[in-house]
This record gives structure tokens, C-alpha cells and sequence, in this order.
């Protein structure tokens, strides 16, 4: 079978951005048209993951806005919406697209428009995701982190610390990359002394509330060197689900979502955990980022805390996380982050990271939606 | 008012009820009232960043209960921020977990609104 390729992408700079969703979707599919050089009217499809531009901005049908503003059209259109991983899940609808042969070039763009609105509010929105027994409860994205990460500490003794250590580096990484929310450094002692959000995680802790966007260029391996020689081959995808209520998981701490996507994402690549050399982890919430690392089969259960401890997980480390900055420097705008996860891999692949770069021929990007209900995981390769 | 849990022929026990059995697929046979019951905190938190509507601070907790053996966990307010994990508690109704008033994104009218907190038992 062709492989699928990716032959182009891009993204917009992250943080407050004056521009609403329409606009943010443009900037990022016509810089990544041009990184490919392809022209418009040659896309067959266009997918936008996005989770919530009607409840964020009373702007719904996007993906026909962005067929018309960049002149896509007649390419079939859709909206890709798993909530935080609708861009995992656009990036898998991409896959399928060609690898179906429906279509020979399909642009995926996520990305979402949020700082207008107050936490308050984009708590509301994010949390409206969740069952009517805990959303009467008031029920947030920020409390189940704080539920599981006091149950994760408790069961594995792993200290405080070492949730901050996740944000600590990741702010580090995110120095860094020029698209990052926070070019900025953190210390232990400011992670540790940030106000408590959802006890006992902390403010740096947690993801910014973000805009932005992110684009990706698929098309079959077959033609992709007509197009460029800097493309990487999609060579594992899979997409699973969790209970939609969180509480009945049998482990709170374990989240079968990305047991199973990756379980998949690895069979179809032919690949086993310890041969990713760079990866891309949802860290929405720092305790995410040991849930993910352990449940994607990189340490065992319980032991993913030590692997930051020890700087496993660090830029010059065996197996760096979130070169990026991940979603807690680079930022969190929905649906553009599982597109903007595999940007980081892509550009890590071809060698174009600058400073970030690290050694990767092999690199694995993990999207989460909800709090592990909906995953994608792909394993992204160099070509050849 | 109860704590409605659903149990499926094949011995399942969920918290909510859904249409069908989550873990087999099975219809739902019996209605479990778990509203009397004691159980124990599995994990608390307290989040101080709360929606619009929902009281700051917010203590809330996993809390399992033991149905004839079997395990069936609900998640919901705390009465209280001073407990730990492994402590025994009992739900306690109210009428109103969430004011409805205040501007939110669901449809006041697509759900209910009262329920049980979990209060320790001292």
C-alpha cells in the first residue's frame, strides 16, 4: 500500500492574538500551501479541526469559509471536532483521505479562538464537554487533573516536585520556539509558590488559554518528491476512546484511550515504544504528561515521574518530550494543538528545528481530548 | 431523590445509569439507590478556578462505593474540604448544586440540578 506523506506545514504564532477564527485558520493554510508550494485549487480536501468556534465566537461553518478565503473550492470540506484532539483527529481523517484514495492532496488546518473570553467563560466551554452528573457538580478539565494527580502521588510516591519538574521543562523548550505563547524560564520555587488551581496542582501547572492555528499537507508517498524533498511518511495512526464519565474507569491513572490508539499506531508501524526518538505528549495538565508517557509504553506504570527526576525526558535527554514547549509554554488553542504537535515532530524529522533539534528519524505525537476520552496517536518517519 | 446506579444482567454496576451496560453492552436490569449507602474517598481535589455558577472553593470527590461486593464509583461535591483519601463518607441531598441563574453554556432545562454531596462521617 502508499504510504501517505506530509509535504508541507506550518503554524501561526500562539498566545492573544487580535484576529478571530476565520483569520487564524488563513494565516496558517496559506503559509503552509507556499511551504509546499502547491496551489489551491489543487487541494481534493480540506479538514479544520476545531472544537467550539460557535460557542467561542457564534462563527459556525468554518471549513467553508476556509475553502472560500483561500481558494480551495470545489474541494470537499469538513470540520473535524474531538474537542482537545480534534487535531489528532483531523490529522487521522487527513490519513484516511488519501490513504482511501478519495483524495490525492488533502490540507488540514486546525485552530481556535479563545482569549476573548474570560477563564470563566473557557472553562464553561471546556467543561461542557463533560457528563450532566458532573457538569451540575461543576465538574472542570482543571479538577479531574487535580482528582488524578492527588491519586497519582498517593499511589506511587512520587513527590510534588516532580510535576512541577514537567513544567520547569517545558518552559524550557519553549524558549526556544518562536510560535510559544511563554518564551519564558520557571524555576521550581515559582511552580511550587504559583496559587493553587485544583489542590494540589498549581497554576504553572496548567496550560494557557490560547488562539491560534496549524497546518499540514498530506498527500501519497508515491508523488511526494514532486512536490519537495522535505517530507515525512505517516507511518502509524490510531484513534481510541475512554469512558465519557471519568470516574468509571477502573484507574483513574491509566488512561485506555491512549493504551489503545497507540497499541494501534504501533502495530501499523511496525515499531515498538523504545525505538521513538522524539515525541510530542498532551500536557494540558503536567500529570498528563506521566499518565501519557507511561500509558504510550515509554516507562512503566507509576514510573514516568522518575524519568523527568532523572532528565530522561529533557532536550539532550534519551527520549525528549515537548521539544515544543508543549501545550504548557507553546500554548492550548483546541483544535490547532494535535496539528501543531506533529509540526514540532515534522520539523524535528526534516532537521529544521534550530535550536530545538534534536537526533529523531522516528517521532510520536499523543492528542488527548477531554480528560482522556477521545486520543489520536501517530508515529511520524523520515522517508525512505 | 436518590443516587440511581444501574446494574446489567451480567452483574455490572455503573454510576450514572446509561442506556446500555458501558462495560458489556448489556441492558440495564435493576436500579441500585446508593443514596444510603457509606463509601470511601478514592481521590479529592478543591478547585479554586470554578465556572460560572459553581461555588469557589469547590471540594469534590471519586467516591467508591461496595455494592455485594461489587465496586461502583460516583464523583460529586464535598461538604467539606477537610477529608483524605480512604475516608468514609454519606451522601447528603441538595437542592441545588449549581445556580442556574448565573449565564453557562448548557440548557438549564436539559438536566437536573440537584444531588448528593458527600459528607464525612467524623
Amino acid at each position: 500500500m502508499d504510504r501517505v506523506a506530509i509535504i508541507g506545514a506550518s503554524m501561526t504564532r500562539f498566545g492573544q492574538r487580535d484576529e478571530w477564527i476565520t483569520s487564524l485558520l488563513a494565516e496558517a493554510g496559506t503559509a503552509c500551501l507556499e511551504d509546499a508550494t502547491v496551489a489551491p485549487d489543487d487541494i481534493d480536501h480540506v479538514y479544520v479541526s476545531n472544537m467550539a468556534s460557535g460557542e467561542f465566537e457564534g462563527q459556525t461553518g468554518i471549513m467553508n469559509a476556509l475553502a472560500h478565503d483561500l481558494g480551495l473550492m470545489p474541494a470537499y470540506a469538513q470540520r473535524i471536532d474531538q474537542t482537545s484532539a480534534s487535531g489528532g483527529a483531523g490529522a487521522y481523517a487527513a490519513w484516511q483521505s488519501v490513504a482511501s484514495g478519495a483524495s490525492e492532496l488533502t490540507l488540514l488546518v486546525g485552530g481556535e479562538k479563545m482569549t476573548h473570553r474570560s477563564t470563566a467563560e473557557a472553562t464553561d466551554v471546556i467543561a461542557s464537554i463533560t457528563h450532566p452528573v458532573e457538569y451540575k457538580h461543576g465538574l472542570t478539565l482543571p479538577s479531574f487533573a487535580g482528582l488524578t494527580a492527588r491519586l497519582y502521588l498517593h499511589q506511587y510516591g512520587a513527590p510534588r516536585e516532580s510535576l512541577a519538574k514537567v513544567a520547569v521543562k517545558n518552559h524550557r523548550n519553549g524558549l526556544d520556539n518562536p510560535h510559544a505563547q511563554f518564551r519564558k524560564e520557571v524555576d521550581l520555587e515559582t511552580v511550587m509558590e504559583s496559587p493553587i488551581v485544583a489542590d494540589p496542582l498549581r497554576l504553572y501547572d496548567f496550560c494557557p488559554i490560547t488562539d491560534g492555528s496549524a497546518a499540514l499537507l498530506f498527500c501519497p508517498e508515491s508523488v511526494a518528491q514532486e512536490y519537495t524533498d522535505d517530507y515525512v511518511v505517516v507511518s502509524g495512526i490510531d484513534g481510541a476512546t475512554d469512558t465519557h464519565v471519568v470516574h468509571e474507569r477502573a484507574d483513574p491513572t491509566t488512561m485506555g484511550g491512549v493504551v489503545e490508539s497507540s497499541r494501534g499506531a504501533y502495530e501499523m508501524a511496525d515499531r515498538t515504544p523504545d525505538e521513538i526518538d522524539v515525541a510530542e505528549l498532551h500536557d494540558m495538565f503536567t500529570i498528563l504528561e506521566f499518565l501519557q508517557s507511561e500509558d504510550l509504553g515509554f516507562f512503566e506504570k507509576g514510573r514516568g515521574w522518575e524519568a523527568v527526576e532523572e532528565g530522561v525526558t529533557d532536550r539532550d535527554g534519551e527520549l525528549p518530550i515537548n521539544t515544543s514547549g508543549g501545550l504548557k509554554s507553546k500554548g492550548h488553542p483546541l483544535g490547532a494543538s494535535g496539528v501543531a504537535q506533529l509540526y514540532e515532530i515534522y520539523q524535528q524529522l526534516i532537521g529544521d528545528a534550530g535550536p530545538r533539534q534534536v537526533p529523531a528519524e522516528i517521532g510520536l505525537a499523543c492528542n488527548v481530548g477531554g480528560f482522556g476520552n477521545c486520543v489520536t496517536t501517530t508515529i511520524l518517519e523520515v522517508a525512505g | 431523590m436518590t443516587l440511581e446506579a444501574g446494574q446489567c444482567f451480567n452483574g455490572h454496576i455503573r454510576y450514572p445509569v446509561h442506556p446500555r451496560c458501558p462495560a458489556c453492552g448489556g441492558e440495564i436490569e435493576t436500579s441500585i439507590d446508593l443514596s444510603d449507602e457509606t463509601g470511601e474517598i478514592v481521590t479529592w481535589t478543591e478547585s479554586m478556578s470554578t465556572p460560572p455558577g459553581v461555588r469557589s472553593p469547590n471540594p469534590i470527590a471519586i467516591v467508591e462505593f461496595s455494592v455485594d461486593g461489587t465496586a461502583v464509583r460516583a464523583i460529586g461535591q464535598l461538604t467539606t474540604n477537610e477529608v483524605g483519601i480512604g475516608d468514609a463518607v454519606r451522601p447528603a441531598f441538595t437542592d441545588e448544586l449549581r445556580d442556574v441563574d448565573a449565564t453557562m453554556l448548557r440548557e438549564p432545562e436539559s438536566q437536573g440540578w440537584d444531588g448528593y454531596r458527600f459528607d464525612p462521617i467524623r
